[in-house]
């Protein structure tokens, strides 16, 4: 340290140095940070595009015109079976009558087509002893096939659409009676062990009932909770007790919430199995925390000045809080509610234990029906053997998707249109 | 104001929450395995749409909570049938009467395969169960020769098991032990090469629980992968890895057969016809179970069952077997067919 001037070049190159290596350390974490971003991202890409490329196709069906004979004396016997093989017959005249060549024509329909005609026929009985261009629904092999999902260059045990099938739907095409049309059943209908009939209609108003009980159970019974801890309760032990608890709820693996309402909600209150109403309650324990938090969190954000002016103008504490600390704090606690729901949307683990992923194939009328929600359909649908179901599991998430981004997209909304700058 | 509102909107959810419980059942609850699921939801909905009827709601609960589901006792709140992938046991009959469910009637609906499978573009292999049970057994015997010593499995390669396979790591896929197929495949598959070693086999009579983790136990240093229960993605993970195997319900490999193909085992390939007739090793029997006190109170239990045993559903040419039910022999049927019409409840197992 004797020759300052030699140390004060030293400690500027020093400290240049030291500059260009904090300049670089910043690059760097940028860097890491872009990476971090580019991953994330990339990952969503790949999902979304796996689940899109296989699920638009079952936004669409593969159709198949057929001349029907509405024949007044085969309805009256009810022989629609009859009916449907009649026009197959008529449709694919080269076909032999022999038992296993009747079976393959059948197959090329879907399987519930006897009933389709049934249905069309009660809905407009005016079409007895007429014959009627009619558009139903191709089997899964041919819909599948036609959609190019089966390769109809392997040899013909190995696919499973024969060479005769093949045959008919060239025919078929050649003749204009085959296409791809829009899947009115899909948003129409309820469950089906038939990929080409099965619908998400079910499965959406089970959602949607059971998040009716959710919502009216756990919201006002959340942002109470949230109130009396922010605005009335003592700071003590138990209320410290409580809050920490209520935070180690919200983060219990749901699965566990489906075991107390299997023990509680069916066991010893007999609720009905199955049933929105015993789901949505379950449901409705799992939100309860991300509620209470998100509403605490939004109440303590509103400033005590609105209160304390309130009462100083002689409101009660009551007034202060519902006419002025709970309207500021809205746009939080609703956020929270609905990313509550959101969460508890796309639920299944709870939904187990409580009967909700069944094979139910009605569409249902009211909170005690047997229902299911959209994940438990997903889930369903994913194990399912046939082909076709495959496209519908990827569709089915792209409706479940579609729901949460609605409903993310509402919170957002409300927090920009309502949130204040204080 | 406010308070009026929450006060209505509990006594609503009350209501509700009471109107369930107390609501006569219109419609047939069925639960367990999810093995019989796929061919009773298919005579389900065929019920549903051809009749007045509801159409029953089927859970996959697993045969054996279905069966504890059903057991549980009498009334609108317990299922009325459950599906199942094996047969009842003697214990869970008794459970089932401790809790006042006298009658149950049994009702075998078919066969069920379980195939082990690769991809289209791998070689084609013959196992024996011998084979299987030498490469995925926890333990096997020294040098895979009968009188060895115990050891942990040392075979990696199928060629280390037997010349004739081919030299490639063993891997399969399969389902995890919480699965019907699992016991069955460990039951039929592995138990049935162990005892190909007839000195395992005489450890039966001396000690039963040794005998049942030496022949039913899967190794577990990740030569055997558990999947998960979705037969499907172990479908798709065969077709991209030609060197796994997979282990599965016939169904899926009867769908699947532009992707996987099935090994045959002690020379006999998963065929519709082989396990119709039973040559092919590896299958089980498919059942369900009614609750004959439920009968006539739920309507349409009656129908129900006359729908799964008509000629249409569970016949040779029915349309069970388009979904992968292999049908009971003739005789089975009938003798199955006559219990079903008459409801006659199981004596013991």
């Amino acid at each position: 340290m004797t020759s300052t001037g030699l140390s004060a070049i030293s400690s500027q190159a020093a400290a240049n140095r030291l500059l260009l290596r904090r300049k670089r350390a910043e690059r760097r974490f940028q860097l890491y940070g872009i990476l971090a971003i580019s991953a994330a991202v990339g990952f969503l890409i790949v999902f979304l595009a796996s689940i899109v490329s296989r699920g638009y196709m079952g936004f669409v069906q593969t159709e198949v015109q057929l001349t029907v004979n509405f024949d007044a004396e085969l309805i009256e016997a009810g022989s629609y079976r009859k009916i449907l093989r009649t026009s197959l017959v008529e449709l694919f005249p080269e076909a032999g009558s022999s038992r296993a060549e009747r079976r393959a024509l059948a197959g090329m329909v879907s399987a519930g087509t006897v009933f389709v005609l049934r249905e069309t026929v009660e809905a407009d009985p005016a079409i007895v002893g007429t014959v009627q261009d009619v558009w139903v629904l191709a089997s899964d092999p041919v819909d599948q096939f036609y959609k190019g999902r089966i390769d109809a260059a392997l040899p013909e045990g190995e696919r499973p659409i024969s060479d005769a099938s093949l045959a008919r739907i060239a025919g078929l095409e050649e003749a204009g009676r085959i296409a791809l049309r829009f899947n009115r059943n899909f948003f129409s209908r309820g469950d089906s062990r038939n990929p080409e009939e099965a619908g998400i209609l079910g499965a959406i108003v089970g959602s949607a009932l059971a998040l009716v009980v959710t919502l009216v159970v756990s919201f006002p019974i959340g942002v109470m909770t949230a109130v009396y801890l922010e605005a009335f309760a003592p700071r003590n032990r138990i209320t410290r007790l409580i809050e920490i608890n209520i935070n180690n709820l919200a983060a219990v693996p749901s699965i566990v919430f489906g075991l107390l309402g299997l023990a509680v909600f069916l066991n010893l209150f007999g609720l009905p199995r199955s049933a929105p109403v015993s789901g949505g309650l379950v449901l409705s324990l799992m939100t309860l925390p991300t509620i209470i938090i998100s509403s605490r969190a939004a109440i303590r954000a509103v400033p005590p000045s609105f209160a304390e002016a309130a009462m100083g103008l002689g409101a009660s504490r009551v007034q202060a809080i519902f006419h002025h600390v709970l309207p500021a704090a809205a746009p939080g606690t609703l956020t929270g509610a609905i990313i509550g729901m959101a969460q508890a949307l796309g639920e299944t683990a709870p939904l187990l234990m409580m009967g909700m992923v069944a094979f139910v194939v009605e569409v249902p009328g009211g909170f005690t029906d047997p229902s299911t929600v959209l994940p438990a359909q997903v889930y369903l649908w994913a194990d399912s053997p046939e082909r076709g179901f495959a496209e519908k599991t990827a569709a089915a998430i792209i409706v479940l998707l579609g729901f949460l981004l609605v409903m993310n997209g509402l919170a957002v909304y409300l927090r920009r249109k309502f949130e204040k700058q204080w | 104001m406010h308070n009026r509102l929450v006060a209505a909107v509990f006594v609503a959810c009350a209501a509700v929450a009471a109107a369930g419980a107390a609501q006569a059942r219109d419609q047939i609850n069925i639960v367990g395995s999810s093995t019989v699921y796929p061919f009773a939801t298919v005579v389900a909905e065929t019920f549903g749409r051809g009749s007045d009827f509801k159409t029953p709601k089927i859970e996959a609960t697993g045969s054996g909570g279905g069966l504890k589901l059903f057991c549980a006792g009498l009334g609108t709140d317990h299922p009325d049938i459950t599906n199942a992938s094996r047969r009842m046991k003697s214990s869970e009959l008794e459970k089932c009467r401790e809790n006042g469910v006298m009658d149950v009637v049994e009702i075998k609906i078919g066969y069920d395969g379980i195939v082990i499978a690769n991809a289209k573009a791998a070689p084609e292999v013959q196992f024996t169960l011998r084979h299987l049970f030498l490469a995925l057994a926890k333990q096997v015997p020294e040098g895979n020769q009968e009188g060895g010593q115990l050891v942990d499995n040392p075979n990696q390669a199928w060629s280390d098991v037997d010349p004739s396979l081919p030299d490639v790591a063993i891997e399969v896929l399969g389902p995890p032990p919480t699965s019907g197929t699992r016991d069955a495949f460990n039951e039929l598959a592995i138990e049935g090469g162990c005892k190909t070693f007839p000195g395992l086999k005489t450890i039966k009579k001396e000690d039963k629980n040794r005998y049942k983790a030496i022949c039913r136990g899967i190794r577990e240093d990740g030569a055997y992968i558990e999947a998960g229960e979705n037969d499907n993605l172990i479908v798709q993970k065969l077709a991209e890895n030609p060197n796994a195997f997979g282990v599965f319900g016939f169904s899926f490999l009867d769908q699947n057969r532009d992707a996987v193909k099935g090994a045959s085992i002690d020379g006999v390939a998963p065929e519709f016809e082989n396990i119709a007739t039973r040559a092919y090793p590896v299958s089980r029997p498919l059942y369900f179970y009614v609750k004959k006190a439920h009968v006539d109170v739920i309507p349409g239990i009656r129908e129900y069952i006359a729908a799964f045993t008509s000629d249409d559903a569970w016949g040779d040419e029915g349309y069970l077997t388009d979904r992968g039910l292999i049908p009971l022999p003739t005789d089975e049927r009938a003798q199955f067919g006559d219990n079903a019409v008459n409801l006659i409840p199981l004596e013991s197992l």
